[in-house]
């Protein structure tokens, strides 16, 4: 499987690491000239832009958060005039104000080239019919892919989120032969043809990148083996760009993260500390590129790690960064112990032909913090034996219990009791009033 | 031939059962015999009906978990210790019965039993050689 632009994806390491530094240097100055909100928190902790000369000096900026994009909305954070600024996203706000994120030409030009990247890791070409059923608007998914795939020459289907039936009829009819939307759709969508009777060989499939929420490889197995495809996990995030910020190559031994667009760190979700190559935290970035709206040290919510350096069997040379296992909100404590979905939902794939539809419920009685865990029943594990029934519930509670280390209840529910949601799945209900 | 069963997984809310068999009525279909097994969360339906097929689809169509299974259909003398003299001669041939229930109907004077067992097939056959009177699917579903 080819590239599309080798001699960025394959740069020497060398090569790659005296590019960052030198971006490195330039995104610094420019946020502190050009945007006061940057210039007053370095002076805040006594920081000038020439402290930082190289990589390792990095852990000496500011983080930038969410609330700080929510404390400078609408357009506080640009590093540009209005006039530059050709697109402006929004995230979804449940929590208050929207996030507003800018664009400026080139920006959107980079999103392309690191999207046609991407495209290309799960077999795109120019030949390709890319159904993109990411929703199209505010949100950057839609639009993130669509400069991608029309950069690389795909005759795109701008088919946008829901609408499943027809989402059905089109791949079947315009013979698509890549898939973009969130995984739990992919999966929806999935359902939805066998209940048509539509089978995977009825499709021209062949790829698909399912990113903007955390699934497990569970979950890719049972979209590889039920729409024929091969499956690939694509990062994003909009503050810092929007879908295409990382992508797992063909190998799928992790997520190269674009080297010459982003800098990776890991750091400590608790204390802000940097931990080494390996281990699980926060993933931060700081842009490199990005003109409109560049962020030094972004703390993402985005719970991975970076994963050790050495030559990736694709040859791509770019950092990796494994599959997110979670978000620091998503991320419950219950007794003292962090759970994460993900982490059940492994449990529940491990035993054999479980749906992946479950639902947690956290509560609180008295003191004690109670762990639920409602999975639906699908015909393959139905059985006419209460006690076989029992047993299932029983190996899931256990198995459940061995990798949470806290006790927890388990649920068997008819199907579809589960709400199924067009984009992103939830899979969390905290009645807990903390 | 072992006659089949359908089994609908029910979770313990109001409402589930009489939905089912709302269901199945609305379908036309009549049932002949069935049993609900419990537990604390949840509880599965079975059901002998005049038109498996049709009852399965119909249920399947509704987003129910549903399993057709095959069970055996067995007349039992209608006279005080007709049941422990069926169930002797299945223990002697050496049948292990999984659960048990019986049909409202009768059948020539005789009472009729629903038996899940394992191993359907070969069951009915040792039971045959006991001399036990086992049900065609035909013959249940006429009822």
């Amino acid at each position: 499987m080819g590239y599309w632009n080798e001699e960025c994806e394959c740069m020497p390491p060398e090569r790659l690491r005296s590019l960052q530094e030198k971006l490195l240097r330039n995104t610094v100055s420019r946020v502190y000239q050009e945007v006061p909100f940057y210039r007053h928190s370095f002076q805040k902790i006594g920081l000038k832009p020439e402290d930082i000369q190289t990589l390792d000096d990095l852990g000496k900026l500011p983080f930038t958060t969410k609330d700080d994009l929510r404390d400078n909305y609408p357009y506080g954070l640009f590093a540009v005039p209005l006039s530059e600024v050709i697109r402006l996203h929004a995230s979804s706000g449940t929590t208050g104000k929207p996030t507003v994120v800018g664009y400026s030409r080139h920006d959107i030009s980079v999103w392309a080239e690191v999207m046609a990247r991407a495209l290309t890791c799960c077999g795109a070409s120019h030949d390709s019919k890319i159904q993109n059923a990411y929703g199209y608007g505010l949100f950057t998914g839609g639009l993130g892919v669509h400069y991608g795939a029309e950069l690389i020459g795909a005759s795109v289907i701008p088919v946008s989120g829901g609408h499943t039936k027809r989402q059905i009829m089109i791949m079947k009819d315009f013979r698509s032969t890549i898939l973009t939307c969130t995984p739990s759709y992919a999966l929806h969508l999935a359902e939805v043809m066998e209940e048509l009777g539509v089978s995977k060989e009825d499709l021209s499939l062949e790829g698909g990148l399912f990113g903007a929420e955390p699934w497990s490889l569970g979950l890719r197995g049972q979209i590889e083996a039920r729409l024929g495809i091969k499956a690939l996990d694509i990062y994003g995030i909009s503050e810092v760009l929007g879908p295409g910020v990382a992508v797992e190559c063909p190998a799928k031994e992790g997520l190269h993260i674009w080297g010459d667009h982003f800098l990776a760190e890991i750091v400590d979700p608790e204390s802000g500390e940097q931990l080494p190559p390996g281990s699980y935290g926060e993933l931060v970035i700081t842009t490199l590129t990005k003109e409109a709206l560049p962020m030094i040290r972004y703390r993402t919510r985005d719970i991975t790690r970076i994963l050790p350096d050495g030559p990736c069997s694709c040859g791509r040379t770019h950092p990796k960064i494994d599959r997110c296992q979670g978000r620091t909100d998503d991320m419950l404590v219950i007794r003292g112990v962090n759970v994460f979905p993900s982490q059940i939902e492994e449990v529940l794939f491990r035993i054999s032909h479980t749906e992946p539809f479950y639902l947690i419920i956290v509560e609180r009685r008295g003191t004690l913090d109670e762990l639920e865990v409602w999975v639906e029943v699908s015909d393959l594990v139905f059985s006419d034996e209460i006690r076989k029934l029992e047993t299932l519930e029983r190996r899931i509670r256990q198995e459940i219990e061995v990798v949470l280390g806290i006790s927890v209840r388990v649920k068997l529910v008819e199907p579809k009791t589960i709400e199924r949601y067009e984009g992103k799945a939830k899979r969390i209900i905290d009645r807990r009033n903390l | 031939m072992p006659i089949k069963q359908i089994t609908v997984f029910l979770e313990n809310k109001c409402g589930r059962l009489s939905s089912v068999a709302g269901l199945i009525g609305d379908e036309g279909i009549n049932i002949r015999a069935f049993s609900v097994a419990d537990t604390t969360d949840f509880g599965i339906l079975r059901l002998i009906v005049n038109d498996p097929q049709r009852a399965y689809e119909a249920l399947r169509r509704e987003d129910y978990t549903v399993r057709m299974t095959e069970v055996v259909a067995v007349q039992i003398p209608d006279h005080p210790g007709g049941l422990a003299e069926v169930l002797t001669l299945m223990q002697e041939a050496g049948i292990n019965i999984e659960y048990l229930y019986a049909f409202v109907a009768k059948l020539s004077g005789d009472a009729l039993a629903v038996f899940r067992v394992e191993n359907v097939r070969v069951a009915e056959q040792l039971m045959l050689g006991k001399g036990l009177k086992v049900l065609s699917g035909e013959e249940v579903y006429n009822l």
